[in-house]
């Protein structure tokens, strides 16, 4: 039962990695998935979740029926209130925990099944950092890499000091990990997964707690660690937070998936509004109303309306005709924080 | 910079899976390089170290603290105990004394505090949860844990007897050792036995260092786990001083810890030592097969 996921390909551990297309829920290949991509067709899938469901032992259902389908090359959004599950899931990615029922696959490999031969392929910030305060923030990271049996200790120095450069602690190094401010402590946290080559990398709330400053910073790490092809999923409960960075994105609500998909996917959702800028607003909502458009809306020289299905050229042209003088017309794309609270808020019409 | 960048930072093309797997040092390498790291993390803590300079310090108070006691001389054996009428004639006696007195609670401290903290320790710090996603595995880092544990434990014997020794030596005469059957021995057997008791109590905190492993399983408080440890620790010799409970004694897990003494006579009672060290072994087996079907199975949130 655990290993009925998609395509696992138990067999040989590294050279594995090709996953077949998981069932239903593929996402069209993103614009990171490309041919950039790392080995393994284009469209091969990065992390792949079937049925997931965690029960833990309250009886409480954190994560339930969850098929995630995150593409290689992909920067993946996982959205979702505090307590939707989003970090329950990603412990069950990691094998921290154990999932009541269904399968989770990581680079085509079944975890936790194989977590020992894919874990060190796969970088992974887990619910804030965590480090020992009596070490420094080198000897922190020299701990985690003798602990990683596929980790080659003779270039352990170099790596450990390569990673604390990319995020910039080189010069914090000697420093106890206790006297690391909040955002020193993120990105040595970031930088663990930084200590090896990766093909994925797995950040939970990265920016939890950080000033503007620090959430800038790794915003723009996750950035550049993406540009070499490497999988990334970031957790977040800040939509703007994951519009910035991210193709793709999935949004959990109360254990379950209601959304998956590209952004521009997750835009379409939304009904679209055409807003016309006239003085003569009674015109305006005539026509409108005779186009047979909802939810007209008329406000100081501005006139809306739900787009629907209606052509917005259509609509200028019968405003025009009717003598409405037209100052501007314009279908603004629907305002994403609108539609992740319609998506993850208290509206129970999700599903309908 | 640039050389550094490229061992941190895959190609455009990912990384190559292959090239790592050369490059993958063999299981017993890098479980040895873990187990470094847990030795490290151990001896380098300085709650640890202070403990350490404790049980230094308890045999050299012992030993001024009898010396001011003791009647110059030698003799003078006609009360107390026998180990202390031995000691004014032989500074090697200050380890058997230490021992005996440091057994009760200060080693089984020690012992506890450190097995105690090992996988609680880490849950309580978060650090666990990195350690387990490198990934270290479950198994391995638990193998790792005891070992260091038993590492420590012997260490501590071995400051007690060294501590001991030191200050008997500067403090009493030393030469041929006059057992509690009666015989004496030369100097050198007389150290020897001295190692083998302390090897044996090194045995004896081992056994509970795996009971303390496997209490740090299940909590991620380590000072929970730590006073659960003594707790039981001294239960059990609490019982083991209650004739009515005479029946379980032999199964308790501090029942041998004091048997210790039949090195100290000739014949030397090897039954007694062996089954100390199979009550030992079994306890040690016992919890560390517990302490792997808890952590092997548990879900990790801390």
């Amino acid at each position: 039962m655990s290993t009925a996921g998609t395509g696992t390909d138990a067999g040989t551990g590294a050279a594995a990695g090709a996953p077949e297309a998981g069932p239903g829920t593929v996402p069209e290949a993103g614009p990171g998935a490309g041919p950039s991509g790392p080995p393994g067709p284009p469209a091969g899938l990065a992390i792949t979740t079937s049925g997931l469901a965690k029960r833990f032992r309250g009886g409480q259902l954190a994560v339930d029926d969850l098929s995630l389908a995150v593409p290689r090359g992909a920067i993946y959004g996982f959205l979702g209130p505090n307590g939707s599950g989003k970090t329950t899931t990603i412990r069950m990615l990691l094998g921290l925990v154990y999932p009541t029922r269904g399968s989770v696959s990581l680079l085509g490999e079944p975890v936790p099944g194989a977590a020992a031969r894919v874990l060190p392929r796969v970088g992974s910030l887990v619910e804030g950092p965590a480090f020992y305060p009596y070490l420094s923030g080198r000897a922190n990271l020299a701990r985690m890499d003798a602990a990683d049996r596929t980790a080659d200790p003779r270039t352990a120095a170099a790596r450990i000091d390569a990673a604390l450069d990319r995020v910039g602690l080189l010069s914090a190094a000697k420093k106890r990990y206790r006297a690391y401010s909040l955002g020193m402590k993120q990105r040595l946290a970031i930088a663990t997964g930084l200590l090896r080559p990766r093909e994925l990398i797995i950040l939970d709330e990265p920016t939890n707690g950080l000033d503007p400053q620090g959430t800038r910073e790794v915003r723009g790490l996750i950035r550049e660690i993406a540009t070499g092809g490497v999988t990334v999923l970031v957790s977040s409960h800040l939509l703007a937070e994951v519009e910035q960075i991210c193709t793709h994105v999935g949004v959990m609500r109360t254990g379950r998936l209601v959304f998956q998909g590209t952004l521009d996917e997750l835009r379409g959702q939304g009904s679209r509004r055409v807003v016309i800028r006239t003085a003569q607003h009674t015109e305006a909502v005539a026509t409108l109303t005779a186009l047979g458009l909802a939810d007209i809306q008329s406000a100081d020289g501005e006139v809306s309306a739900q787009l629907a299905d209606q052509s917005p050229e259509r609509i200028c042209r019968e405003l025009v005709l009717a003598g409405v003088g037209v100052a501007g017309l314009a279908t603004p794309r629907p305002n994403l924080e609108d539609l992740f609270v319609g998506l993850t808020g208290e509206g129970f019409d999700v599903d309908g | 910079m640039s050389t550094a960048e490229a061992t941190a930072i895959p190609p455009a093309g990912g990384a190559r899976p292959a090239d790592q797997l050369a490059r993958t040092p063999g299981a017993v390498p890098a479980w040895l390089r873990l187990l470094r790291s847990e030795l490290r993390l151990v001896f380098r803590r300085l709650r640890n170290l202070a403990l350490l300079a404790a049980l230094a310090a308890l045999p050299v108070l012992l030993g001024i603290a009898l010396r001011l006691a003791a009647p110059r001389g030698g003799g003078g054996g006609d009360a107390g105990s026998s180990f202390i009428s031995q000691l004014a004639g032989n500074g090697v006696f200050l380890a058997f004394i230490a021992i005996t007195l440091m057994i009760a609670l200060v080693l089984p401290l020690a012992v506890a505090v450190v097995s105690g903290d090992s996988m609680a320790g880490e849950a309580g710090l978060g650090t666990l949860r990195y350690l387990l996603t490198v990934p270290a595995g479950r198994a391995r880092l638990l193998a790792a844990k005891y070992v260091a544990i038993v590492v420590f434990g012997l260490s501590a014997c071995c400051v007690v007897t060294a501590a001991s020794l030191a200050t008997g030596a500067a403090l009493f005469p030393i030469g041929p050792v006059t057992l509690l059957s009666g015989n004496t021995v030369p100097l050198g057997q007389g150290l020897l036995r001295v190692l083998f008791v302390t090897l044996y109590v090194a045995a004896a905190m081992a056994a509970l260092g795996a009971i303390g492993l496997a209490v740090s399983t299940f909590t991620e408080h380590p000072i929970g786990a730590i006073a659960t440890v003594l707790v039981l620790a001294v239960v059990s010799e609490i019982t083991d001083n209650i004739p009515q409970f005479a029946v379980v004694h032999p199964y308790l897990p501090s029942h041998w810890w004091l048997f210790f003494d039949s090195l100290l006579r000739t014949p030397i009672a090897t039954s007694d030592l062996l089954h100390g060290l199979l009550s030992f072994g079994i306890y040690a087996v016992i919890f560390c097969s517990i302490a792997w079907a808890r952590f092997t199975s548990t879900d990790v949130t801390a």
